[in-house]
């Protein structure tokens, strides 16, 4: 790890002027699960890091009129234990299928939100869309975990946003902050997540010296929801494909439904069409398969992914069947 | 006076040998009092860190360390791979540095520059076709037994299908390395993670131009080496020569992503096999060609054991082609290469059982004849099969229902080992007021050593395991073989069962002599040294007959007295679930039935087992090298994505010792390997029978488990 400052704001208009410094050659640390290996890997290296945990206001879980507002610092245990996010059951499925304790324990919503991949060219130094004399790594490389959808362009990595479907099924906004001391904007979350076209681009609309502050949900209404992650360890594993469902339901009838999956493509996918299928209909294993079907009908694996193909069928399909409560017969 | 014969006590005699006894050294480990190669900081001691070669292959173009030399902290800088020499696999070592932190050595590293010129390279192994296009394929030979032609034809049954194994890294806990400490200018002091505590002074003394006798290696614990820790490595060498350079001591571990890619691998292993059985299920012929890689020397699993365990088959065709791949080299990997041997040998003897339509279970037992072993593997069959509830769980291949999308299956498979006793010598003190102690250049790889040799002191001088201090880990004792094979437990027991009895056998006369009782009426329990059952004296009273001195006696082994043995077998049989739309596989339960001779101590022996297990739940469904043929480089050489089981992966295990008095009676055998060979093919084949399809490489992936359903191959 190469040699940094260190810095302790408070407030959040502290975080930001001190974001600010070495022309924003700077990084966010808040539970470290993700920046210190990126530290370590020497994939960052910023002039200044700094440690926004003790900033007060962007902590907790507060109601907020008919919604909730969860601060970015909130650790996945606390989102857990939270009574006011009880009912937002896809939340605590991703809280679950962390499993590790220590990272339940120190991870923060917000630091979910930006984590950056787990492709291994990444993390092998290779660039976040891996490409060396124009040539894509991931094309023609090992792609066994890449991604299956919006992967026609140079990014193939999948996002690691564990929380993202869950929260963009739910209609969540986040509040980005900065650069400016004073700005602050919020916007869907669905919105944060670029694909991007050129390295320098990112992962999301984040800019040097911006960072994500709060996370608001609509309420619950009388919706269901459930994520649905494909995991192959029972430990601490990446999983191999996601799906977050939210269905608001009338009588037995969906009035309303949202599918995004993960996992699979650069940032979390809406499914907007496999949602539609549902509309109208009951919720059976029929109506969650043919969602299923429909969610993966454009996609275009790589040579090796094919089976995620299957992967995020499934996940679509048991999603919807598990906020039904009708799942059975799964691993 | 009755002659006088070294043996194993009766076994009703025994008060501790056989019985569960904790580790007298767990307290050390679990609590972290335990010192390691890499706990050792003794003051002044420098970070050591490496630069690794990052690609397929290539050569040293340029390199220049002068920045490093100068940068803060930076005491010494080696250069293993200098302008000119050639980088053959990802993560091959250029240089390393010493420094006072550890940031400082990495800066260092930082500040080497090198180029390399780029080669070609070649990572697959399993791509034969595309090898032997590339020119990357050697004959590793070929034989016959028989008439494979004619017994084909005469044959009922015949399979031919395809099967493989990957590579796997020993990923040793702690990794490997060594703190190397000079004393003066020609006398160094090593702490090594090391399996081979007595022979690897010489790989120092050697290059360094020292005197073997000026080496000291110690190793009181070892974090894991799995068979591959047993040299200096250029590493360690590397290590003595930086703090020779820097004159002060230096601790140079591997970094985990070098200790996956260049600190020994498993072989990989793939086949294509034909299998032919006559109408009663005799198996008739065995014909295979395989294939694989050890990295760049091309090797691949030996040809002579195929099929595995299964020697009989009276017609037998058998051709072995190697790889030549730029990927870190082969280490001895727990049982080598049994575990791939069984991978394709057990799963294509399931295979014919299916084609067959028999219970996989009859197959196996109707074809014991061809083992070396059919009375035991038939017990242990028995065994393992009420433990599992075979009989009534087992279905037809895919024939189990299931729920939902859930399918549940059986399997089982078999496995041999040697285990023979290495060569050992130890000094055992017994002082005069009754200490004892022992004193060997020996090792506890895992095993449990101190606690065995414990064991069987105390067991035969009557004493408590707490009343004798073994001494092991340094290159000053008496040497001992290196833990490597399974020899350790036979290999130690064995001279100190020795030594004890000549040493008891003396303190006897000399009770004999002063309380005037027969010298071979007496026995030693409970601390006290009896006469027709009747207490003499204590055994401290006894043992002060010896004077002033200790009495030392010097113990050697292996000899063939009958306290050792070689040569075991061993069933293993899995119960698995598979999500058919997820591809995810996990273990409800896996049986082991597990014969070793006699057992010095059963709970150190079940561990054996368990871990055993655990490792072979690994290798068969989540844990192999992934090399990325684009950049030749092993892509996933981390925690992350090189992926072992947590405690949720491994399901219930039910550990059998088969001990029966014919066991007891061969005396030790090594135990360490067996346990982890036929848990892959196990595994493999309860996925078979839960599935109805066979995923012919382990391990068996979502991605293997899904592309297998989707071909539908069987």
């Amino acid at each position: 790890m190469r040699p940094f400052e260190y810095a302790r704001p408070q407030t959040e208009s502290e975080a930001l002027d001190l974001l600010n410094d070495h022309d924003g050659n700077t990084a966010v640390l808040a539970g470290g699960t993700d920046l210190i290996a990126l530290l370590q890997d020497d994939l960052a290296a910023p002039q200044r890091v700094v440690d926004i945990k003790h900033v007060a206001s962007m902590r907790g879980v507060t109601a907020d009129g008919d919604g909730i507002v969860v601060g970015a610092l909130t650790t996945l245990e606390e989102m857990a234990d939270d009574p006011l996010l009880a009912d937002y059951r896809s939340l605590h499925d991703v809280v679950d299928g962390v499993r590790a304790i220590q990272i339940q324990q120190m991870g923060t919503l917000g630091g979910d939100l930006c984590h950056m991949p787990n492709c291994w060219f990444y993390r092998n130094g290779y660039g976040l869309l891996a490409m060396q004399d124009g040539e894509s790594l991931v094309a023609g490389g090992d792609n066994r975990y890449h991604a299956i959808l919006g992967n026609q362009g140079p990014a193939k990595f999948i996002s690691a946003a564990r929380f993202a479907p869950a929260l963009i099924a739910w209609g969540a906004e986040v509040r980005v902050i900065g650069p400016d001391p004073q700005a602050s904007e919020w916007l869907p979350l669905e919105h944060f997540f670029v694909t991007p076209k050129v390295e320098s681009q990112g992962i999301s609309v984040l800019k040097p010296g911006q960072l994500i502050s709060h996370v608001r949900l609509p309420a619950v209404a009388n919706r269901i929801s459930s994520t649905y992650e494909v995991l192959q360890m029972e430990g601490l594993d990446w999983p191999l494909a996601t799906a977050a469902v939210t269905i608001d339901l009338d009588r037995d009838v969906v009035r309303e439904a949202s599918i995004v999956m993960g996992h699979v493509a650069p940032m979390p996918w809406v499914a907007q069409e496999a949602a539609a299928s549902l509309v109208g209909g009951t919720l059976d294993e029929v109506t969650a398969a043919r969602a299923g079907e429909v969610a993966v009908a454009a996609a275009t694996p790589l040579r090796d992914n094919g089976y995620k193909v299957q992967l995020a069928k499934t996940a679509v399909k048991r999603a919807v069947l598990a906020a039904a409560e009708m799942l059975e017969g799964a691993l | 006076m009755a002659e006088r014969k070294v043996a194993w006590k009766a076994r009703k005699d025994n008060s501790l040998i056989g019985s569960d006894i904790t580790r007298i050294d767990g307290v050390e480990k679990a609590s972290g009092s335990a010192k390691y190669a890499a706990d050792i900081n003794t003051p002044g001691t420098l970070f050591g860190r490496l630069l690794t070669f990052k690609g397929g292959a290539g050569v040293v173009k340029s390199l220049d360390t002068s920045d490093a030399e100068k940068t803060p902290g930076v005491r010494a800088v080696h250069v293993f791979n200098g302008v000119g020499k050639e980088v053959r696999w990802d993560g091959t070592i250029v240089a390393a540095v010493a420094a006072d932190t550890a940031e400082q050595a990495e800066d260092g590293v930082r500040a080497i520059k090198v180029t390399y010129e780029a080669k070609p390279h070649w990572v697959d192994e399993e791509d034969l076709a595309g090898a032997t296009k590339s020119m990357r394929t050697k004959p590793l030979g070929d034989n016959q037994k028989g008439d494979v032609a004619a017994a084909l034809k005469a044959a009922k049954y015949v399979h031919k299908g395809y099967y493989g194994i990957a590579t796997i890294s020993h990923m040793c806990l702690e990794p490997h390395g060594s703190h190397c400490e000079w004393d003066g200018e020609d006398k160094l002091n090593v702490h090594l993670s090391t399996q081979n505590v007595s022979g690897t002074g010489g790989q120092f003394a050697g290059p360094l131009g020292l005197e073997a006798s000026n080496v000291s290696i110690t190793c009181n614990y070892i974090g894991g080496g799995f068979g591959s820790k047993f040299a200096a490595d250029q590493w360690g060498l590397a290590c003595a020569e930086l703090a020779k350079k820097a004159g002060k001591p230096v601790r140079l571990m591997l970094d985990r992503a070098t200790e996956l890619k260049i600190a020994g691998t498993r072989p990989s292993g793939f086949a294509e096999v034909t299998i032919a059985a006559d109408a009663e299920g005799n198996i008739t012929v065995w014909d295979s060609h395989h294939w694989g890689t050890s990295g760049i020397a091309g090797s691949t699993i030996a040809l002579s054991q195929l099929p595995y365990c299964f020697d009989g088959i009276p017609n037998r065709n058998r051709k072995a082609t190697g790889i030549s791949t730029n990927t870190g080299p082969n280490r001895a990997w727990r049982a080598p290469p049994h575990p791939q041997l069984c991978a394709v040998t057990d799963t294509v003897i399931d295979d014919l059982a299916a084609k067959m339509g028999a219970d996989s279970y009859d197959i196996f037992m109707k074809n014991l004849d061809k083992t070396p072993k059919p009375d035991v593997y038939a017990e242990e069959m028995k065994i393992g099969a009420k433990l599992i509830d075979w009989k009534a769980q087992w279905h037809a291949h895919g024939k189990g229902g299931g729920n939902g999308a859930v399918k549940r299956g059986l399997g089982m498979a078999l496995h041999r080992w040697g285990g023979r006793a290495g060569a050992t010598t130890c000094t055992v003190k017994v002082h005069p007021d009754g200490a004892v102690e022992t004193f060997l250049g020996s090792q506890d790889l895992g095993t449990g050593t101190r606690t065995v040799i414990a064991i069987t002191l105390a067991e035969t001088f009557g004493l408590q395991v707490a009343d004798v201090k073994v001494n092991l880990g340094n290159n000053s004792y008496p040497k001992a073989n290196p833990s490597g094979g399974s020899i350790t437990v036979g290999g130690v027991t064995g001279p100190h069962r020795r030594a004890g009895l000549e040493a008891l056998w003396k303190i006897y006369d000399l009770v004999a002599a002063k309380y005037k009782v027969a010298a071979d009426s007496l026995t030693a329990q409970g601390g006290k040294i009896l006469s027709a059952g009747k207490a003499v004296c204590t055994w401290k009273q006894a043992c002060s007959l010896l004077g002033p001195m200790a009495l030392e006696i010097q113990g050697a082994g292996p000899k063939n007295d009958g306290l050792t043995d070689q040569g075991v077998g061993g069933v293993q049989m899995a119960d698995v679930s598979v999500d058919i739309e997820t591809g995810i596989v996990r273990i409800n339960k896996l049986v082991a039935v597990q014969d070793c001779g006699l057992i010095i101590d059963e709970l150190t022996a079940r561990s054996q087992v368990y871990g055993g297990l655990i490792m072979g739940i690994a290798y068969a469904l989540s844990e192999e090298r992934v090399m990325d043929n684009k950049t030749g480089r092993f892509i996933n050489a981390d925690l992350e994505n090189y992926k072992l089981p947590r405690i949720g992966d491994i399901g219930e295990l039910v550990v059998h010792m088969y001990q029966p008095d014919s066991e007891y009676e061969r005396g030790v055998v090594g135990l360490g390997e067996p346990p982890v060979i036929s848990t892959g093919a196990a595994i493999s084949n309860a996925v078979a029978n839960a599935t109805g399809v066979r995923v012919p490489v382990q391990p068996l992936t979502p991605q293997r488990v899904l592309e297998a359903l989707k071909g539908g191959q069987a």
